[in-house]
Order: C-alpha cells, then structure tokens, then sequence
C-alpha cells in the first residue's frame, strides 16, 4: 500500500528531484508520511510518473542527507523522522507573522508587495549568496 | 549501475549517402546505465546513428564500438535491442506469433514472461494481428519484442511520435521501469524537447551530422547560465549606430564566458553563456540557470557556438592510424 504518490509537473521550473523532496518533506510535515513508513521504490513512481529513475533514487539520497530517511540496501527507504509543523495555527511564528501581515495590511501593501517583501527577506536570510 | 562501463564509443565516426555526410567527425562514448536523449532537427544524423549502432550498414569512416565489440558483430547485436522509427512488425501476423518469432530469433535470451507482461499490461488482444493494432498497442507490442531480448541497451529511434499523451506517458513509465529494474542503457531519439525533461539524465545532441553536446543532462544545464539584462548605456547607443551586422554589444562582464547565443531587444539583452569563471547578478542583470529546452534550443541555433562534451562523454584525441577501422 503506497503511503506518498508523487505529482510530477514537467513544466514548473521546478526540478523533477526537487519535487519529490518537496512533495516527502510537505507529506512529513502534514503527518501523511510518519517514521517507519516505506517510500515506493524508484520502480514504483517511475510506473506512475514517467520520469528518471535517477532522479527519485538522487532524491532521494538528498533526502537521506538530512537525516528525514534511512535506504535500507534489499529492503527500500524508510522514514526515519517527521518534520514539526511549524504552520500550526498555536505556533508563536505564526501568530508573529500574522501579526506582522495585518499591520503589512494596515500601511496599504498589497498581497503581492507583502510577498514581495517576504521573499526578499527570505532570499537575505536563507540564501544571502543569491541577494 | 555499470558504473566505467561504456556503451557506445564512436571516434572519429561518419556516414556518408550519395546525398552527402549523414554524420561527420562525430566523436563520443555513452556510458552504461543512462537514459540518453539523442536530440536534434530533422536531418540532424540521429537515425543513421542508431542503426550504424545496431549493426545495419557499414560506417564510412571512424570506428564504432557497442559495449567493446563492432556493432555488425552477433557478440553486440545480441546486447542491443532497436526499435526503428516505423515500428516494423508483420502485419498479419498475430500478438502471439510475433512474440513466438522473438523468441525464435533470440533463443539465446529471451524472456518470454517479461514479452508477454509488457503485452498483457496493456490488454492487447493476443490473437489480433498486428496490422490491426492502434498506435500505442503497436508501439507495446514493438517494446515488448525489443525487452524479451533482454538487452543491455535500448535504442528507440522517435518511439513517441505517433502516439497520444496518455499512451505517450504509458509507454514512457514502461520504458523507465525497465531501466530502474535491469539497469538497462537507453538512447532514444526524438526532435520534441518536452519529451525529455525529467525522461533523460544523459544528452546528445547532433545538428547536421555533428556533435553539439554530450554529458549528464544536469550538468550542462548546470554549466550555463542565461543573463539577462540592460545594456550598458554607451554600448546600446553604439548597437544601434553600428546596426545589427555588428551583433549585440554586451557588457564586458560577460567577456571571460563563452556565449553561446545572445538577442538584443530594445535595451535589454539576454544571452546564454557557458560559465568561464564564477558569474554573479551583477547591478543590471539577472542570472538564472536556463531549462533544458532553452539550452538545447540555443545550441540548436547557433552552430558556430563550439561543441560541448563533458568528460564522461568526450574521449581522449586519438592517432588517425587508429581510425582508419572503417576508413573511406
């Protein structure tokens, strides 16, 4: 019984790989993937997704990297922790975003300049070599 | 999976038609265990190559090897399984009888169970005759033949062409599930680049009988960037005096990269350069990594652009008295 089925958009601009570490690390965090589970086998999203397997094994050894799965060589890739849900509606973060965007809201910036201005933060505190 | 080992190696290959060179100079080698893209336009070479590689006719100058052995060589052919562009099958012969011939014709290897899995996945009639199957049934039933072989490589010559998106997608899984569970190599030709994102992690690409660029798909679209920006203010003056004969005149910045293809419009620029040196946004450009369409499509249209081949594609210079295995 499959656990995570993949959607590969082609033409996102978005890697293939990245996908799929997107797509494990979002099911990790909404607690659809829970340590223990067992990711499909390259076979298997290559039967329902028509792309490389190259590409899910390179996923998922990027996932191995951070510790999130474990390949266990002859038996498959396993779930080795989850991820915190920082988006929970109690979180401390959230309500300090939220905060933040109303008053974003109250000074008469739009929804695109509060994500323009996100991500131009972002891009300096988690990327700085890209700023 | 296979890792050293090495596929195809042409050097030095050409295939000349009384219309003129179908391949020239062409120099590479594939190594084992990759799903290779062989892209290019029409008339680019790409069918003379695959049917050189599975042993059909003889190369007018160069040499070709198929996993160590000449081609037209039982020891290659019997490693190598070839879907040719018009999917030949006897039309009045049944699904079963065709699968009866491939196993008549490869006694050495055939498996019969994964011939007749491949057919069944698919619910083709097994007592229908090919002549009357659909496209997508003709093009399993031509895959099925080709895997019953066993073959350590694959070569499909534009197997997607003239099928459906969902039979297109269907067919594509069955090709990659081939690959993850033998580690079959695979080299697949096609001039529709979307096929590709995402299939391939290997690319050759051909244009007029020559090689543009070989290597991990990854990795060339890693080693080029595209620019885009504004021109320097003096310089967009001087475009316009000069006229376009002269070609766009870019900021210095991009001098130690090798440009691949540039478009001036108005005073904006954008060029895709193959990186020199480390290539940062500058004040008045972005840089971003381009996709694989707009690389090959800017190899494609600028054929004074040198060739690119990443080390495991390229192959060390060799004396021209090596060559001469098939020499004209």
């Amino acid at each position: 019984m499959d656990v995570i089925k993949y959607h590969i958009e082609r033409r996102s601009g978005v890697s293939t790989y990245m996908q799929i570490v997107q797509q494990t690390k979002q099911a990790l965090r909404v607690g659809t993937l829970v340590p223990g589970d067992r990711l499909p086998t390259a076979k298997e999203v290559v039967e329902a997704t028509a792309i490389n397997p190259h590409t899910v094994l390179k996923a998922y050894r990027e996932l191995e990297n951070e510790g999130l799965v474990e390949l266990q060589p002859g038996r498959g890739t396993f779930v080795r922790r989850g991820l915190g849900n920082p988006g929970a509606s109690d979180s401390p973060l959230r309500g300090e975003l939220a905060e933040w965007m109303r008053r974003a809201a109250e000074s008469g910036l739009e929804a695109e300049d509060v994500t323009a201005l996100f991500d131009a933060c972002r891009t300096e505190i988690f990327s700085p070599d890209r700023a | 999976m296979n890792a050293g080992l090495v596929a195809i190696e042409a050097s030095g290959l050409g295939m000349r038609y009384r219309r003129g060179w179908a391949l020239q100079e062409c120099s590479f080698r594939l190594p084992a265990g990759r799903v290779c893209g062989l892209v290019g336009p029409n008339g680019a070479g790409k069918s003379t190559l695959l049917s050189l590689a599975a042993g059909f006719g003889e190369a007018s100058a160069g040499r070709l090897r198929v996993f160590g052995a000449d081609p037209r060589t039982r020891q290659a052919r019997e490693q190598v399984g070839y879907l040719a562009q018009n999917k030949p099958l006897y039309p009045r012969m049944t699904v079963t009888d065709t699968l009866r011939m491939g196993r008549e014709l490869n006694r050495a290897n055939w498996d019969q169970r994964r011939a007749e899995g491949i057919v069944r996945a698919g619910d083709v009639p097994l007592h229908a005759r090919a002549g009357s199957l659909s496209g997508g049934q003709r093009t399993r039933l031509a895959l099925a033949l080709c895997f019953g072989k066993r073959p350590r490589m694959l070569m499909l010559d534009e197997p997607m062409a003239d099928l459906d998106p969902l039979v297109r997608h269907e067919m594509t899984a069955l090709l990659m599930a081939e690959a993850a569970e033998y580690g079959t190599t695979v080299l697949t030709s096609t001039h529709t680049l979307p096929e590709l994102e995402g299939v391939c992690d290997y690319l050759l690409v051909l244009a007029d009988g020559r090689v543009r660029m070989a290597g991990e798909a990854d990795e060339l679209a890693a080693a080029h960037s595209l620019v885009v920006g504004a021109l320097p203010a003096a310089d967009s003056g001087q475009q316009r005096k000069d006229g376009a004969a002269t070609g766009p005149v870019l900021p210095s910045a991009l001098d130690p990269h090798t440009v691949v293809e540039a478009q001036v419009t108005g005073r904006q620029f954008s060029a895709l350069v193959r990186r020199g040196a480390p290539l940062p946004e500058g004040p008045a450009w972005s840089v971003s990594e381009p996709s694989m369409e707009q690389l090959l499509l800017s190899y494609l249209r600028s054929p004074e652009a040198p060739a690119l081949l990443m080390p495991s594609a390229d192959l060390p210079e060799m004396p021209a008295a090596q060559l001469k295995d098939h020499a004209a």
